[in-house]
């Protein structure tokens, strides 16, 4: 069997811990002025406030909401926390994201109610240990425990056996299989399928000839429940980022740079918390008119630099050509993460000992001391 | 045009002038190879605007004349025609090559619009042409392949008197050889930056046999450029702008522990035990108890070792290096030994040539490498 574990509204649970006095109010957990909802507390989400939404509409929604920062720090180590729990059950342990991993206890459990079982231990564990809730799903087959646990939240468990796979699975919407976007979607709908247990009934060369052999033939097995993909225990592909949305849209390169420096800056001092570097540095760029690019560039070496971080960031900037257009966001993110005692780094001929590798270091533990902040690049003091 | 050639002489001449030719030049003449019959023989002309080759060989010329023709057409032509002699005709706008019994019809390209080819400067020194093929190869390979800083992907050459000091690098390692040449002005002094890749490709077509006389004052008399002559063949090559860095301060005054090991031992074991260094991942030596331990790998991955012999004088040490730049200093020193020089794990190693174990170093080359450092 297998188990899918989701925390409930994670970043503002996490975030909650920290603030026990907002507990059973209306939170959301997101960027500042005009970012977006990373998450929050299912008294927000009452109001109709979803992850993803822009910061001005869920406080329309829900005008008594209070809006939080994010804190990635407390995320990773909590999350950490609960992947390590997950590993005393079993070694099979698949993390998606911060706040969700498949476990494969088919080798501890012998059967679907001792793995049911289980997984009321383990949110026991989680709730004791971390103070925040999870809900699980319990199924032979990974998709199917995927959407047994978000038919549990908040806060519960289901149990499908395989018996009940097909009861369950077929009256879900088209787009609770995996693998269904916004387009795939339409096109189902336009065929008249509105649940799996329609898609189950159509003859696969019906269904390969409009959505194409691959994604055809995948529907048509996910919807008659197989899934053979099994719970591959490794390491998230991790990636450290953080995003900005401006109080009004810039379009002054020198001032976007600054907000890029200030991104680079704040993304590296993560990267060296978690003692990790990293060798693809990502921009991303949203305009006045929410289209989004992203844009690439992987260096010979893996750096945990602020500077070097920036600089390519910056280049990716610059390689745009904008001619002042709008923009209403941007990004920063490092890729390819690892461990940083692996990584190693090419000396250059003359170079100081002493380098910004080790000022970073420095400006982290003044940070750590004095708070964030306390040293930075003189263009963003002020 | 009428003349009559060798077809060895040709094929060889041609295949020389063409080979710097590019595929795609930024003007379709440059295509061409220019081809000057006078009473001295046929002379093959190829230039790109950075380097003009120039070569003259023995022909029979019955009717001087001009013509421009298609460089790599010419040179696969050449190169597949029987042992006979050659016969190249201008009529009107085509160019007939004749040889036994094949016969080709060229399209001749407008001389006009062809540029003039800079002429040689006049030599200021001459060297064996062995020495400087050895010498370029022993330097352009530090040289800076990216172009981030233009200035680094040149070869230094320094003049003083009758040494000439060849230097490069592109700030992860340094090589300099000092040779003697012929200088003639025992009190000259001044510096040529020439484009590495170009000198390295130049050294090998001018060869090794014979000797070379060398150009290199185009800084300072205005011409932008450095001239080469090796017997009929004839090279030009635009010099590179720009301060080159004082470098030679980077090498250490002394060492602290010296390795002296088979040059091609640690190169086979470099080779071997790289296979199993990730991308970027370093190669690991330690030296130490008179034997070198190489190894690469991590724990988590697979893992090689290697230990042999070695003279060693002084502290133990463990430094890594990037595999390709070890390889590179060790496949160009050219001698039995090599000789390490360390001070720190974290400073630069000097690697020099030395030909008997028990010998003395020969430091007219010496190849400066930055070592890796671990994060931890």
């Amino acid at each position: 069997m297998i188990l899918h574990i989701d925390m409930d509204a994670f970043y503002a649970s996490a975030s909650l811990i920290e603030r026990p006095d907002l507990l059973g109010q209306p939170v959301i957990v997101g960027g500042a002025g005009r970012g977006v909802v990373l998450s929050a507390t299912y008294e927000a989400r009452r109001s109709g406030v979803s992850s993803g939404m822009p910061m001005g509409r869920a406080r329309r929604l829900c005008p008594d909401a209070v809006v939080l920062a994010p804190d990635y720090d407390l995320y990773t180590q909590i999350s950490g926390s609960i992947m390590h729990l997950f590993s005393q059950v079993t070694p099979l342990v698949e993390p998606i994201s911060l706040d969700e991993a498949f476990l494969d206890v088919g080798g501890v459990c012998n059967g679907p109610e001792s793995a049911a079982a289980l997984g009321h231990e383990l949110r026991d564990a989680v709730a004791d240990e971390q103070g925040i809730t999870c809900s699980v799903g319990v199924a032979p087959m990974k998709f199917v425990a995927k959407l047994a646990s978000t038919s549990a939240k908040p806060d519960g468990l289901r149990l499908v056996r395989q018996d009940e796979v097909l009861d369950f699975l077929h009256p879900l919407p088209v787009e609770a299989l995996w693998g269904v976007g916004a387009s795939t979607q339409e096109k189902l709908h336009t065929l008249g399928l509105r649940t799996v247990g329609d898609i189950a009934h159509l003859p696969q060369r019906t269904l390969v000839r409009s959505l194409g052999q691959a994604s055809g033939t995948t529907l048509h097995r996910l919807a008659w429940g197989h899934d053979e993909r099994r719970v591959v225990p490794h390491e998230p592909e991790r990636s450290i980022g953080s995003d900005e949305t401006f109080g009004e849209d810039l379009d002054d390169p020198v001032l976007i740079k600054r907000h890029l420096l200030k991104l680079s800056d704040r993304v590296a001092a993560r990267m060296r918390s978690a003692e990790v570097a990293g060798r693809t540095v990502v921009l991303k760029v949203r305009f006045s008119d929410f289209t989004t690019i992203t844009r690439s560039r992987t260096l010979s070496e893996h750096t945990d630099v602020s500077r070097e971080v920036y600089a390519v960031a910056a280049q990716l900037f610059d390689a745009l050509g904008l001619q002042r257009a709008r923009i209403r966001l941007v990004g920063v993110r490092v890729q390819g993460l690892t461990d940083r005692r692996l990584t190693s780094r090419q000396g250059k001929l003359g170079e100081r000992e002493f380098g910004w590798q080790e000022a970073d270091r420095a400006v982290d533990r003044a940070s750590a001391r004095f708070g964030a902040g306390i040293v930075r690049p003189a263009s963003l003091v002020g | 045009m009428k003349l009559r050639v060798e077809r060895d002489v040709l094929a060889e001449a041609v295949a020389w002038a063409v080979r710097g030719l590019s595929q795609r030049p930024p003007v379709p003449v440059l295509a061409g190879v220019l081809l000057e019959a006078t009473e001295d023989g046929l002379t093959l002309s190829a230039f790109d605007y950075e380097v003009s080759a120039k070569v003259t060989v023995d022909a029979d010329v019955e009717e001087p004349g001009t013509v421009l023709v298609l460089g790599r057409l010419l040179a696969d032509i050449s190169k597949s025609l029987p042992h006979k002699p050659i016969e190249l005709v201008s009529e009107g706008s085509k160019v007939q090559v004749t040889c036994g019994s094949a016969k080709f019809s060229l399209q001749s390209m407008p001389t006009g619009e062809y540029p003039t080819l800079p002429e040689n400067p006049e030599p200021t020194g001459v060297i064996g042409g062995d020495v400087f093929t050895q010498a370029v190869a022993q330097v352009s390979v530090a040289a800076d392949r990216g172009d981030t800083l233009p200035i680094l992907t040149g070869v230094r050459i320094e003049v003083q008197g009758n040494k000439l000091t060849l230097l490069a690098t592109d700030r992860y390692r340094l090589a300099m050889r000092e040779v003697l040449w012929n200088g003639g002005d025992e009190n000259a002094e001044y510096a040529a930056l020439v484009p590495a890749r170009t000198l390295d490709s130049l050294a090998k077509a001018l060869g090794a046999a014979g000797s070379v006389s060398l150009s290199l004052s185009g800084a300072s008399t205005g011409s932008g450029l450095a001239g080469f002559e090796a017997g009929q063949r004839r090279m030009t090559t635009r010099l590179l702008d720009g301060d080159y860095p004082k470098v030679t301060s980077l090498f250490p005054t002394s060492v602290d522990t010296t390795a002296v090991v088979e040059t091609a031992m640690l190169v086979e074991a470099a080779k071997r035990v790289s296979l199993v260094a990730e991308r970027n991942m370093p190669v690991r030596l330690r030296f130490g108890d008179d034997a070198v331990r190489i190894e690469a790998g991590t724990g988590e991955d697979a893992q090689a070792s290697e230990t042999f012999e070695a003279r060693i004088e002084g502290p133990e040490l463990e430094i890594a290096f990037s595999p390709q730049f070890l390889l590179d200093g060790l496949g160009v020193v050219g001698t039995k030994y090599v000789r390490l020089g360390f001070t720190q794990p974290t400073r630069p190693a000097v690697l020099s040539g030395q030909d008997e174990l028990d010998g003395e170093a020969d430091d007219s080359y010496r190849y400066l490498i930055m070592p890796v450092r671990f994060a931890n």
